[in-house]
């Protein structure tokens, strides 16, 4: 992107400057996507910077969030979880695992008409705690559970 | 271009349940192959699903989502015969749309 940038300025005048808007407006589909994609909170190596990185420094834990994960995860590799949150005016909805290589799973953005309610499968490379975390009304909540792996999903 | 996912999509009362099945590796950097080396991260990044045009959930994935993704989510609105579109992006730049009528 910066050869292509760099030969745009190079070009100069009234062409280049067109070229440079037409080049930003076609890149910006992409651009936007990559900032979406939350890469300070996605690469974080452990839960704390996770949960700092997401600006969920201080949470309130919730009996109203329902998890579902299996006790015992035979196949680490193939976990399956739900999560489901009471709590009025939930706008997303985070999966966090504490023992893996990187701490967050998965980020929901929940729309208004959507049930606050997802499930997916995720990787667990050891027995952990796996963590939802709720945010509604600017405020986050999260609940936790254990989940023990008898074979781990990260590595060999 | 990769595998169509599997969408269904029913109408339950006022609701609509969808679950997606992807075919992604989710390859996540972690891994070395037979020689050593080691296996790039591939995963998918975006998954947004659309009803009627609504985005009716986005979501950012990290690589622990596992291979072959699934996704189940539910939403208030959709009637029969409704197009539910999904599409995900992965960090290699690759798309995929599918499509599938509410039932």
């Amino acid at each position: 992107m910066d050869q292509s940038r760099r030969n745009v300025l190079k070009a100069g005048g009234g062409a280049g400057l067109f070229a440079l808007l037409a080049t930003a407006g076609m890149l910006r589909t992409e651009a936007a996507l990559a900032a979406d994609w939350d890469q300070k909170a996605f690469s974080a190596k452990n839960l704390k910077d996770a949960f700092d990185a997401l600006g969920a420094a201080n949470r309130i834990e919730s009996s109203d969030i329902v998890m579902t994960a299996p006790e015992i995860a035979e196949n680490g590799a193939v976990v399956p979880i739900g999560a489901v949150s009471k709590i009025p005016g939930t706008e997303s909805i985070a999966i966090l695992i504490a023992k893996n290589p990187t701490s967050l799973a998965a980020s929901f953005d929940i729309p208004a008409g959507t049930d606050p309610s997802v499930s997916t499968r995720v990787k667990l490379a050891q027995t952990t705690d796996v963590h939802v975390l709720v945010k509604a009304n600017g405020k986050f909540y999260e609940t936790k559970k254990e989940v023990k792996v008898t074979i781990g999903g990260c590595g060999g | 271009m990769a595998d169509p996912m599997r969408i269904r999509a029913v109408a339950k009362g006022d609701e609509v349940v969808v679950k997606v099945l992807m075919a992604h590796e989710m390859e996540t950097g972690q891994r070395k192959d037979s020689s050593g080396k080691p296996i790039p991260a591939h995963f998918i990044q975006h998954v947004t699903a659309t009803w009627n045009g609504k985005v009716v959930l986005s979501a950012n994935w990290g690589t622990a989502i596992a291979k072959n993704p699934f996704l189940e989510f539910s939403f208030k609105g959709g009637k029969k015969g409704d197009k539910v579109q999904v599409s995900w992006t992965d960090n290699k730049g690759d798309k995929r749309t599918d499509e599938a009528a509410i039932n």
